[in-house]
């Protein structure tokens, strides 16, 4: 059994803006929801699932549907970080394919730069806790310790990770909602200032507010909306752990992921005209392309380099928004807006500065937690509606 | 030469599963767990074995040596660590076998590299516990 074809996104939105000081958790969330299902032509009374993460606020997706009044008979609130809203599209093709649901809702919405800092990693009751927190271990190190093994095993530069910020860069100038729409060059990543050696701030996110939202529906349902769909073709999720010790900082869980998801498609890293890859730090995105197979295992530096990632013609057009290294993070999590992008590019509304001609099958990656210890990781490979 | 920075000493969470492992660290001994069942050492210390799910195991003192496999040199630290840098987050692989999260101390952070041998060395926190550190063992 499989998921392909078996669901559609049918609305994609995401908030306009980056800091927002004047509203509530709740309140982001149902906006992005409404913006989403006013992108399908469906309404609150339409949906009758909803998938949420550990951003929303409350039980589960229980406040949030007491919030937005949804009267709903399947709901999901699977919780692997960042990677979280790119799992509940599969989790939400799944259900619809057995009957369960036929239109799926999915919001992500934070303001983080209302709080106080939420990127320490102390303070949980989880196991391994006692053995990590007490040294440290911020997000910025721990994916410190990535890069540098990977510079160290592969020889991989700090110029080679600035060329992701560079792309990335390169595409936010087109995005007048981008939180940093100034085209950066390596040396001024390089030279900006290290927060955990060998990271610079470039290579890190921007930490913005806001949120997205999407909605998922079945074959009957997109049949009946007057929209361009999107068509899910195949997904595949897996957490990476310490395995007792056994760590290895230099693979994330697309390598595990990623083969499912194409598998399911019924396509291979060659086929996929444009990549949304998950890009909290560029060693993120470094690692997730050797481990989704568009180069070698500690080939990523050299394959990133002579513009491989920008848009419309390098060889893997990335993150044509500015991804969350340049536009957006919102809640410290990047896999819904790797989805809106992905879905802009197949419905030909991406900038047209950064729109890949003719995009027919994308891939949209999400890493969640943190990529040394304990990540959560999931592929959505996306077609046309008649892919 | 940048000496890393004295750094602060939270108390972890004791429960009574990991309290043999905090009261060794009081007598200045690191240990870990060993599985009867396959024989595989593991980390962080727990009951289950997590390679073959046998709850035969045991605790077995390390020689607290090892080899920093990886390691981060954080400017400014957050929460516990507020203000606090340079300090050095690292996986230390011990000559048992696991790796594990910690910190590399007295050492100039700009001439650590991967491979070196550390050494662990322990800093009493509130609780009941210490925490285990390794700075490098002088050539
Ligand atoms: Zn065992």
């Amino acid at each position: 059994m499989s998921i392909r074809g078996a669901a559609f996104i049918a609305g994609a939105y995401e908030h306009p803006k980056r800091v927002i000081p004047d509203k509530s958790l709740g309140q982001v969330h149902a906006e992005v929801a409404a913006g989403a299902l006013a992108d399908a032509g469906l309404s609150f009374s339409d949906v009758d699932a909803y998938f949420c993460a550990g951003d929303a606020p409350g039980l589960g997706g229980i406040s949030m549907a007491d919030y937005m009044g949804l009267k709903l008979r399947y709901t999901d609130s699977t919780e692997t970080g960042g990677s979280s809203y790119i799992a509940h599209i599969g989790h939400a093709a799944a259900a619809i394919k057995a009957g369960k649901a036929s239109i799926a809702l999915i919001t992500l919405a934070g303001l983080p730069r209302q709080m106080s800092s939420n990127l320490v990693m102390e303070g949980s009751e989880a196991p391994e806790d006692p053995f990590e927190a007490p040294f440290g271990p911020t997000v910025h190190g721990l994916y410190a310790l990535a890069a540098r093994r990977h510079m160290y095993e592969f020889g991989t530069t700090s110029e080679q990770l600035a060329e992701i910020k560079v792309a990335a860069s390169i595409h936010a100038q087109y995005n007048p909602n981008a939180m940093l729409p100034k085209p950066v060059t390596v040396e001024e990543v390089v030279n900006s200032p290290m927060v955990s050696d060998p990271l610079h701030r470039l290579d890190c996110c921007v930490v913005t507010d806001g949120g997205g939202a999407l909605i998922v529906v079945s074959p009957e349902v997109a049949r009946d909306l007057n929209r361009s769909v999107v068509k899910v073709l195949g997904h595949g999720e897996a957490p990476k752990h310490t395995n007792g010790g056994k760590v290895d900082v230099t693979f994330t869980g697309a390598r595990w992921s990623g083969p499912a998801a194409f598998e399911e498609a019924g396509v291979s890293p060659k086929d996929i005209d444009y990549a949304s890859i998950y890009d909290s730090f560029t060693i993120t995105v470094l690692e997730t392309i050797e481990d989704l197979g568009f180069c070698e295992k500690g080939k990523g530096g050299e394959f990133v380099l002579d513009g491989a990632l920008q848009a419309p013609f390098g060889k893997l057009p990335f993150n044509t928004d500015g991804g969350g290294l340049a536009n957006n993070h919102p809640a410290n999590r990047g896999g819904m807006t790797k989805v809106l992008e992905a879905v802009r590019q197949l419905r030909d509304e991406a900038h047209p500065a950064v729109q890949v001609p003719n995009a027919q099958i994308a891939l949209a990656h999400g890493t969640g937690g943190s990529l040394p210890t304990r990540m959560g990781a999931a592929t959505v490979i996306l077609g046309r509606e008649d892919a | 030469m940048t000496e890393s920075a004295v750094l602060p000493n939270p108390a972890p969470a004791i429960d009574p599963e990991t309290k043999p492992y905090w009261d060794a660290t009081l007598e200045g001994k690191l240990i870990i767990r060993h599985c009867n069942a396959c024989g595989e050492n593991h980390w962080y210390p727990r009951t289950l074995c997590p390679f073959c799910g046998s709850v035969d195991t045991e605790w077995l003192e390390t020689a607290g040596k090892g080899t920093i496999y990886t390691f981060a040199i954080t400017r400014k630290g957050l929460g516990h660590y507020g203000g606090v840098g340079p300090y050095v987050l690292a996986f230390v692989a011990l000559d048992e076998g696991p790796t594990m999260l910690t910190n590399i101390i007295e050492c100039d952070v700009d001439a650590l590299r991967i491979g070196d041998r550390v050494e662990v060395v322990f800093h009493k926190t509130e609780a009941e516990a210490a925490l285990p550190r390794f700075r490098p063992v002088a050539q």
